[in-house]
C-alpha cells in the first residue's frame, strides 16, 4: 500500500491533539502498519514526553531537514509497540524551519521506507507549523471539543485544509475528514450544559469517527510517559480502540455516549 | 443544591442550546467569508467613485459597495449618498 499522511489537527490548543496524535500511532501500529508520527510543534515539542521518549531524542525533524542528520538516526524506536517510530521536533529553533520541500523531501523519504501511515501532530493555530502539518495530508482527523471556542477554531482549520493542503491546490479529490470529539461528558451533555457530539457534528459537517470520553486516564497517561490507548479498563483507552477500528473500515457502535440517571434513592442517600 | 432540588431535579437553564444557536451563526458567516467575499468588490467600489466624480461632487466615503446573501441569491447593492443640492 502506499503511505497515508494523516494530519491530526484542531485550531485550538489544549483539546487533545498531542494525545490523540499519540494513541492513534499506537493503535495503528499495534495492529500491525508500520507507523510514524511526526510532531510539527518546533519549539514546543511535547509528543516525546506523551510518547515516553524524551530521554532518546538525540536529533529532530529539523536537524533532518537541515542535513544534519539522516531520517534513520532521527527516528526513534517506540518501546510500547513493534511498527511505531517517532519523529520528534526540535526544541530551539524556530518555527520557519519547517520549509515546506524539507517537509515534503521526509515524507517521500518516510514513503521509500514502506511506511503504511504517517501521522502528523499539528501546533495549535493556523501558522506555519500548522500549515505545514496539513499541507501534505490524505485525511485529517480534526480534534474537537464540545465547547464553543474549540468549535468555531475547528471550522476555521477545515476552511484551511480545504484551500491550502496540496490536495485542494492541485484540484485533487478533497483531503479525507473525520471529526474526533474528546473530553466529552456524557452526564453534562444529559444536563444541557454541553453540547452533543451530535450537535458538534451537524454544526462542523464533518463525518465523526469517535468521541472519547472525559477520563482521569488521560492525565495518568501523560504522566507515566504511556500513549492512553495501552491503559487497561480505561473508558477513554477503549474509545481511541473504537477510533483506530472505525477508520480501518470497521463497525462499532459509540460507546460511553449515554448517561444513566441515578435513581431516587440513589439521588436521596448519595453514591458513587 | 437542595436536597429537594437533587431529588426533584433543579430548573437549570440548557446552556448547551445557546451555545449551539451562537456557534450556528458565527459558522454560517465563518464559511461566507471563506467562501470569499468576492474580491472585485473593492476595485467596483473605487471605478463607481470615478465615474460618479465625472457628474457629481461626492466622497469616497458616500459609495458602499456591499454583497448579501438572500437565500439562493446574492443581492449585490450599492449606496450612494448624494451631495445635497444648492
Amino acid at each position: 500500500m502506499t503511505t497515508r499522511i494523516i494530519v491530526v489537527t484542531s485550531g485550538k490548543g489544549g483539546v487533545g491533539k498531542t494525545t490523540t496524535s499519540a494513541s492513534f500511532a499506537s493503535g495503528l501500529a499495534l495492529r500491525g502498519f508500520k507507523t510514524a508520527v511526526i510532531d510539527f510543534d518546533v519549539g514546543l515539542r511535547n509528543l516525546d514526553l506523551i510518547m515516553g521518549c524524551e530521554r532518546r531524542v538525540v536529533y529532530d525533524f529539523v536537524n533532518v531537514i537541515q542535513g544534519e542528520a539522516n531520517l534513520h538516526q532521527a527516528l526513534i524506536k517506540d518501546k510500547h509497540c513493534e511498527n511505531l517510530f517517532v519523529l520528534p521536533a526540535s526544541q530551539t529553533r524556530d518555527k520557519d524551519a519547517l520549509s515546506e520541500e524539507g517537509v515534503e523531501k521526509v515524507l517521500k523519504e518516510l514513503e521509500h521506507m514502506g511506511f503504511d501511515y504517517v501521522i502528523c501532530d499539528s501546533p495549535a493555530g493556523i501558522e506555519h507549523g500548522a500549515i505545514m502539518a496539513l499541507t501534505f495530508a490524505d485525511e485529517a482527523l480534526i480534534v474537537t471539543n464540545p465547547e464553543v471556542s474549540s468549535i468555531r477554531d475547528s471550522d476555521r482549520i477545515l476552511g484551511i485544509l480545504q484551500s491550502k493542503s496540496r490536495r485542494a491546490k492541485e484540484g485533487r479529490e478533497a483531503v479525507k475528514e473525520h471529526l474526533v470529539v474528546t473530553r466529552y461528558s456524557a452526564r453534562r451533555v444529559e444536563e444541557g450544559e454541553m453540547l452533543s457530539y451530535k450537535d458538534v457534528q451537524e454544526l462542523l459537517r464533518v463525518p465523526l469517527l469517535g468521541v472519547i470520553p472525559e477520563s482521569e486516564t488521560v492525565l495518568q497517561a501523560s504522566n507515566s510517559g504511556a500513549p492512553v490507548i495501552h491503559t487497561k479498563e480505561s473508558e477513554a483507552a477503549e474509545a481511541y480502540q473504537d477510533v483506530v477500528s472505525r477508520f480501518l473500515g470497521e463497525e462499532r457502535e459509540m460507546r460511553f455516549v449515554t448517561y444513566e440517571k441515578p435513581g431516587l434513592l440513589k439521588r436521596i442517600f448519595g453514591g458513587a | 443544591m437542595s436536597w429537594l432540588e437533587k431529588i426533584f431535579g433543579g430548573t437549570q437553564p440548557k446552556t448547551a442550546q445557546l451555545a449551539k444557536e451562537r456557534l450556528t451563526l458565527v459558522i454560517a458567516h465563518q464559511r461566507a467569508d471563506e467562501a470569499g467575499a468576492p474580491d472585485f468588490l473593492p476595485e467596483l467600489q473605487k471605478e463607481l467613485i470615478a465615474v460618479i466624480s465625472k457628474y457629481v461632487k461626492v466622497n469616497a466615503d458616500d459609495i458602499k459597495v456591499q454583497l448579501e446573501k438572500k437565500g439562493n441569491y446574492e443581492v449585490l447593492e450599492v449606496n450612494i449618498v448624494m451631495p445635497e443640492a444648492h
